[in-house]
């Protein structure tokens, strides 16, 4: 009896991870069980095994569990998790009616996602370089399967495997900086190689530096960071719409908190050298994403470039730094997170074979056509280009704060300018669905009914935009003290 | 006894061969080969770090990138399948229908 309890107490850190991969497995064995025509709930599997995982990791909030030395649940770590467990909740519910629609696998795509899931909340709360590794390529084995779900367009194969090769190139590369972290720390854990760094700082020797530099494009790629984005706009273009929400933000919330704890924790001694790549990097992914964006057609490529703009917003708060920028990527991240999720959900709910909503062309008079549906895709929009009541502004404005703060002015000074030139593709569209003539437009299809869950989350994520917009303090209060323990 | 020297070296040629092989890509099937050297070439780093560290950790990680090394060819010829029935081709030039 006391072995079994030993054994329960160890896995106590990762209770929320398997929740969801016991949610994943359901959704499986419902999909393999089901007979032909019949309709299950399986999305409903899923959202049980979400809220478990939502639950163990608000009670295990502070009491930093562990699992086996190899993971823990620390405050920060659970932070991640339940922004991600927020991730896939919204993206089950906006998912019922578009997985219909696209004639997607009903029990591989919830099962799929559910894996995704449960690799990047280990990735989340991991400490050891070996198992962030493995959550890393669980979560990517399952993307690129997704990316591709779509098997009768060519388009969806094409991206799907483009993804597929940059990735498993990527993760070589992160893999060959794990044998050298390895070599000389002699363990892949994080708290031997941050001794190893501390005792050799601040002169890292040239293996360290090589070990550095490649975890650091294994990290950059996850993260869509310049010149490793290639895949980026392939990927997010050619998946189905639904999986572009998830995938655009929830790789980036998993793979900024192992970038965390692997740079600013084990790494942190060797900020001097790290430091001016991460700040290359941060210039180049901001300016490349908004002025690119600025000339894209499709919409979800544009809102693509977007994402590679924001992911060097949270690259200009991680090379700040301090605890004010800190808390920033974190805060950043829950923001961002609500704010694309419901954007691409707008896409996929409007997109049907019938009327494709893909191009720019196609949101010309919206707000005719669907007002409520126009309505929020603005609300969203606004926010990403950082118009204030709603959260995103007050995102940037920690973000750019800290970097003044920690003296990059550079950095600030990018990071607003880009900012602008990315309000230009936002407001096009909107002036596209607002400031256009009915009249001028020949009668389109009609656009799918919206389900009542998918509008409730809609409404849902606007009222958060708009509490985190205007009363931010409460969370960026809660990220702060959770981003301290891990440091 | 090889020092641990020429067994680094070794990974880092091999690893070398499998970048280039991506990148002078000719077939797909070549390209998942490549990024299997790669892979492979990092287990030896592993092997010959745990090795001189008179520890069995190296091999034991090595286990681990092997399975995932399996995963990942799974779900990677599956995609160069779902390709070809597209395409009939496995000539990487022939897949370019997604631009800037």
């Amino acid at each position: 009896m006391s072995s079994v309890s030993t054994i329960g107490q160890a896995l106590n850190g990762i209770v929320p991870v398997m929740c969801v991969t016991l949610a994943g497995i359901a959704c499986m064995l419902a999909e393999a069980f089901r007979r032909r025509g019949e309709r299950m709930p399986i999305g409903g599997l899923g959202l049980v095994g979400l809220a478990g995982a939502g639950a163990s990791a608000v009670l295990l909030w502070g009491r930093r569990a562990g699992c086996l030395g190899v993971a823990e649940a620390d405050d920060f770590g659970l932070f991640v998790q339940l922004v991600l467990v927020g991730i896939g909740v919204l993206t089950i519910v906006f998912s019922s009616d578009a997985v219909e629609r696209e004639g997607l696998p009903a029990g591989e795509y919830y099962a799929l996602t559910m894996f995704a899931l449960a690799g990047m909340m280990l990735m989340a709360v991991a400490t050891d370089l070996l198992v962030i590794f493995l959550a890393l390529e669980v979560f990517s084995l399952a993307l690129y399967a997704m990316t591709g779900l779509r098997r009768r367009v060519y388009a969806s194969a094409e991206g799907a495997f483009k993804y597929f090769i940059l990735g498993g190139f990527s993760s070589a590369f992160f893999l060959y900086g794990v044998a050298f972290a390895f070599g000389l720390s002699g363990s892949t854990h994080l708290d031997r190689l941050a001794a190893h760094v501390q005792a050799h700082a601040p002169a890292g020797g040239l293996l360290l530096l090589v070990a550095m530099g490649l975890l650091l494009a294994g990290f950059a790629f996850k993260v869509a960071a310049v010149p490793f984005h290639m895949w980026t706009p392939d990927a997010y273009e050619s998946a189905p719409t639904v999986v572009t929400g998830f995938m655009s933000t929830a790789v980036k919330a998993a793979a900024f908190a192992a970038f965390i704890r692997v740079f600013l924790h084990a790494l942190g001694p060797l900020r001097a050298d790290w430091l001016p790549v991460v700040w290359v990097l941060a210039i180049c992914t901001m300016i490349l994403g908004s002025v690119v964006g600025v000339v894209q057609v499709n919409l979800k490529r544009m809102l693509a470039y977007s994402s590679i703009a924001h992911g060097g917003y949270l690259l200009v708060a991680l090379a700040s730094g301090d605890e004010v920028g800190r808390a920033a990527i974190l805060f950043y991240l829950v923001v961002y997170a609500v704010t694309n999720v419901g954007a691409f959900a707008v896409i996929a709910l409007l997109d049907s074979r019938e009327a494709p909503m893909q191009t720019l062309d196609d949101y010309r008079g919206l707000w005719h056509r669907s007002p409520f549906m126009s309505g929020m895709l603005a609300v969203f929009l606004l926010s990403l280009g950082g118009f204030p009541p709603f959260a995103g502004f007050v995102a940037k404005w920690y973000v750019f704060t800290a970097a003044v703060r920690a003296d990059q002015y550079a950095l600030a000074i990018v990071g607003v300018l880009t900012s602008v030139v990315s309000v230009f593709f936002y407001l096009r569209i909107i002036v596209m669905m607002y400031m256009t003539d009915k009249a001028a437009e020949a009668a389109p299809a009609a656009l799918p009914r919206v389900p009542k869950p998918a509008a409730a989350a809609l409404w849902l994520s606007v009222a958060a935009l708009l509490y985190l917009g205007v009363l931010p303090t409460r969370v960026v209060e809660i990220a702060a003290r959770a981003v301290a323990s891990v440091l | 006894m090889v020092p641990l020297g020429h067994y680094l070296f070794l990974s880092a040629v091999l690893f070398a061969v499998g970048t280039v092989g991506v990148f002078l890509r000719r077939n797909v099937i070549t390209v998942l080969l490549s990024i299997e050297v790669m892979l492979n070439a990092v287990n030896l780093a592993f092997i010959a770090f745990g090795r001189f560290q008179g520890s069995v950790h190296g091999q034991v990680i090595m286990f681990f990138v092997v399975t995932v090394a399996a995963a990942e060819a799974a779900v990677g010829l599956a995609l160069a399948i779902a390709l070809f029935r597209h395409r009939e081709s496995l000539n990487p030039d022939a897949f370019t229908s997604l631009k800037w």
